[in-house]
């Protein structure tokens, strides 16, 4: 049982890093109509400036931040240059440009920063454990993802509801002509969409980069779950992405968790290990075709087109 | 006695709170041309997708030469001789007119499980296609793309493309629209060498097509048909005079 | 069709001459590593041909298509690790799962459009990529060895390089004239015209949804057929054959050569195969030339290098 509740709070930090994913992945999509493929890229980015700036400035904290100007930077910079160019075009000329993209980072990364990856340490007062239940330590850090990243969400629903640039975004998500009707500066407008969804992006990065990974290619890997993400809670809303995100990370984690036990009842030892790997690699697939057959706009599709 | 070709009966269909279809009912004869007038957001629009299939209304029905069509899905309306043109002309722009013309005619030549012969060579296929268009004067124009005919050209493709189904009844829905003066007396001519051949619903604000046209008229406003007989008795009321053709100009060209 | 010779004609014509002779120059000049690589662009092209018939024609942009080459291999090596070898039973069998995959994919799938589709296929893909990992008896991540390639009761022997080489020229040739034909038949129409105007489609009476769904079935299997050609060739199969950067490149290949031209897949699939190979070997990074460059593509070429060449002729 606290084993399972364990996993729980697992699913639900993974959830949260795929909500800060597919939170700007969902606007970008939702207001730009642009498919991005190198999402992943700047959630690759933000984790090694992280670890850089880190390193640099002796402080966990001061890389971070620093970390997310750049991948803002970086973010805004892209759309400057090649994104914004990409907007009306065909999905299939947003799928090779991106790709283009994801490719270009990848080995531009492997140049500066070599192949091999990098780590970022957790600051001292993060590396221990707390006694939440009777019986059960969770380690503190893990906590700090779950809490920060709500801290973000709701940031981001006061932006998107009560402020005026939300306003936009939000008339931008379900009527794009309207809002270019009516007058908004609608460039600069895309350019901060998506120079958010690229700090959403390198924050999410940079969170989980001291205890899972920086390494090339970490992008493509969350990506598609990114997307699987996106596709279940609807194009163009970040209410439907948070759903959809705790939806995939918890089915994901406890998937992974207990699917190679069950079928180990019925299986011999190798089988079902081998098995359960792959099955629970496939359920959240086998959730979002589920969710696509009942619903083929997604549980809460913000655009109308 | 008159002989019913389409019979829609207390058709009703709501948006969330607005009524789009207020219990419409119409009955249509075989040959005749009728047309639907009203202002701007009556809901003619959604008339006509409950009569091609698209929206489904929340209560009442349609009855095609008889038969019940009410939830006949939007591909197989056109088998049974229900053929309708868009008002925002939906057409294969990359095509060319022949081309766009003979697709019509192919959904209708049997199943298209054909992977071998060429199409465009078909007889079968293009003869019928020229002759649509012939028919509707751009016989010259076969084989320009349907992107580089101008918009008087796009509305008698569309109507070719109606044509090329040999339908029982044709749906019109706004063929004026954006006309120049030219174009509209060429398109009032096509029409009136079809009446009779075919049954047309013409839904129109271009008076001066409506009244040269129509055999009979139904006005359409909130969803309610508040007025329906022969254009005479129609000019003539004045219920409609206040609700429509009373207010600012009778000649309103989309 | 008419016959004045047009650049692209031209191109064509060139291509398929230096397609044919090259076994003799590998001959003449002892360079084996040639016949490898062109071998690998014909499969590749093949399997390009498959995704443009979908995505080119058909509109239908599908980043899965990878799955079926890896199902394909693997038919051909989980048949040949459990000692079936001959090449009249495991093509068949590969042919028919790929098909049979592309049905339940393209059932579930046609039913959404836009960036939905393109999530979804992806999605399957990734589900038999994970499928494929955990088949530790078959190599799982490490993939699989197959000692022997088909064998034909010794009517063929495709152990020969250049015999494979011509084999799979012929295929290809073959395909592309078949995809030509199917293009332009009524079937073939019926696709084109779901691309440009579904809504119309469906209102002059067409089903679209199951002209579609052939339409995918037929693509599978030839690429399908395409994986069969590549565990041959190389005498391995692994997960990574349908990884979704595959399919990525897949359709970069498509869309390169040119989408609704008929030597358009082949044109991509050298092209991206060639500059891939020259860069690797002019740099430690070549998707720092790559990368842009599709980017570039994208944004700039309109019809891709067929585009270039004249415009494709319309439909």
């Amino acid at each position: 049982m606290l084993y399972f509740i364990e996993q729980l709070l697992n699913g639900i930090q993974l959830g949260m890093l795929l909500f800060l994913l597919a939170a700007g992945l969902t606007l970008i999509f939702g207001i730009m109509d642009l498919v991005n493929l190198a999402h992943g890229s700047l959630y690759m980015i933000g984790a090694y400036f992280a670890a850089t700036f880190a390193e640099w400035t002796d402080s966990f904290v001061l890389g971070a931040i620093l970390a997310l100007l750049a991948t803002l930077v970086v973010g805004m910079v892209l759309e400057v240059i090649a994104i914004r160019r990409l907007y009306g075009r065909d999905h299939l000329d947003h799928v090779l440009a991106t790709f283009g993209l994801l490719l270009f980072f990848d080995e531009f990364v492997r140049l500066i920063w070599g192949p091999a990856g990098l780590t970022l340490s957790l600051p001292s007062e993060m590396l221990n454990a707390v006694q939440i239940l009777p019986g059960l330590y969770y380690p503190v850090y893990r906590l700090v993802i779950i809490g920060v990243t709500l801290a973000v969400g709701g940031l981001l629903y006061l932006l998107v509801m009560r402020t005026r640039l939300g306003m936009l975004i939000r008339a931008g998500a379900s009527n794009r002509e309207m809002v270019g009707a009516l007058g908004i500066n609608i460039k600069l407008l895309y350019t901060l969409v998506f120079g958010l969804g690229a700090v959403l992006a390198g924050f999410a990065g940079l969170m989980q980069a001291p205890i899972l990974t920086v390494q090339i290619g970490m992008g493509e890997n969350i990506l598609i779950a990114a997307f699987v993400v996106v596709t279940i809670g609807g194009i163009g809303s970040i209410r439907g992405a948070f759903v959809a995100a705790m939806l995939v990370g918890i089915v994901d984690t406890i998937g992974r968790a207990f699917v190679p036990d069950l079928l180990h009842a019925y299986l011999s030892e190798s089988a079902s290990s081998s098995l359960g790997r792959s099955l629970s690699s496939m359920l959240i697939y086998l959730l979002m075709a589920l969710v696509l057959i009942v619903r083929p706009e997604g549980l809460f599709p913000a655009a109308s087109r | 006695m008159a002989d019913a070709l389409l019979e829609i009966e207390d058709l009703t269909k709501r948006f969330g709170g607005v009524i789009a279809s207020d219990r419409i009912s119409l009955v249509l004869e075989r040959g005749e041309l009728h047309a639907i007038i009203g202002p701007n957001g009556a809901g003619k629009t959604t008339l006509i997708g409950q009569l091609t299939g698209e929206i489904a209304p929340d209560a009442g029905g349609v009855r095609f030469d008889g038969r019940d069509i009410t939830a006949l899905p939007v591909y197989r309306r056109s088998a049974i001789g229900l053929a309708r043109s868009f008002q925002i002309t939906s057409l294969f722009l990359d095509f060319t007119a022949l081309d766009n013309v003979a697709l019509a005619v192919q959904a209708h030549a049997g199943h298209s499980f054909r992977f071998w012969r060429s199409a465009r060579r078909d007889a079968e296929l293009c003869e019928p296609a020229r002759a649509a268009l012939t028919n509707v004067g751009l016989g010259e124009r076969a084989g320009m793309l349907a992107a580089d005919l101008s918009h008087g050209e796009r509305r008698q493709l569309e109507i070719a493309m109606a044509l090329a189904t040999k339908p029982r009844m044709l749906l019109l829905d706004e063929p004026m629209a954006g006309m120049g003066p030219e174009e509209s007396v060429r398109l009032i001519e096509i029409l009136r060498r079809l009446k009779g051949g075919v049954t047309i619903l013409l839904i129109e604000h271009d008076m001066d097509a409506v009244f040269a046209l129509a055999d009979r008229i139904s006005v359409l406003v909130y969803g309610r048909i508040i007025a329906s007989g022969d254009p005479a008795a129609i000019r003539a009321d004045p219920v409609v005079r206040k609700a429509y053709l009373g207010e600012g100009d009778g000649g309103a060209r989309g | 069709m008419s016959y004045s010779l047009t650049p692209r004609l031209a191109v064509n014509i060139v291509l398929l001459l230096i397609l044919g002779l090259l076994p003799v120059y590998a001959a003449l000049t002892g360079d084996t590593f040639v016949m490898t690589l062109f071998t690998r662009v014909l499969i590749l092209a093949m399997a390009a041909l498959s995704l443009n018939l979908i995505m080119g024609f058909g509109g239908m942009v599908s980043f899965g298509h990878a799955a079926y080459l890896g199902i394909g291999g693997y038919a051909v090596g989980i048949l040949s690790k459990e000692g079936i070898d001959s090449g009249f039973v495991q093509w068949p069998v590969a042919i028919a799962a790929s098909a049979l995959f592309a049905l339940v994919v393209g059932a579930l799938s046609l039913r959404t459009r836009g960036v939905y589709f393109i999530m979804i296929t992806l999605a399957f893909a990734q589900m038999i990529y994970y499928v494929a990992i955990g088949l530790d008896r078959y190599g799982g991540d490490d993939g699989l060895t197959i000692y022997k390639r088909s064998q034909f009761g010794g009517v063929v022997d495709l152990n020969n390089k250049t015999f494979f080489y011509y084999l799979c020229l012929a295929l290809l040739l073959a395909g592309i004239y078949a995809v030509w034909r199917i293009v332009n038949s009524r079937f073939g129409l019926v696709i084109q015209g779901a691309r440009s105007n579904e809504r119309r489609m469906r209102a002059i009476g067409f089903p679209t949804f199951r002209y579609k769904l052939v339409c995918f079935v037929v693509a599978g299997a030839m690429c399908g057929l395409a994986g069969v050609l590549l565990a041959n060739q190389t005498n391995y199969i692994s997960p990574a054959m349908m990884e979704w950067t595959r399919s990525g490149d897949l359709i970069v290949m498509a869309v390169l050569g040119g989408m609704r031209a008929a030597f358009g897949p082949l044109i991509g699939a050298m092209t991206f195969l060639l500059l891939e190979d020259w860069l690797s070997r002019a740099t430690d990074y070549p998707n720092l030339i790559i990368g842009p460059l599709l980017l570039i593509v994208a944004i700039y070429v309109n019809g891709g290098i067929d585009g270039l060449l004249g415009r494709a002729r319309r439909g």
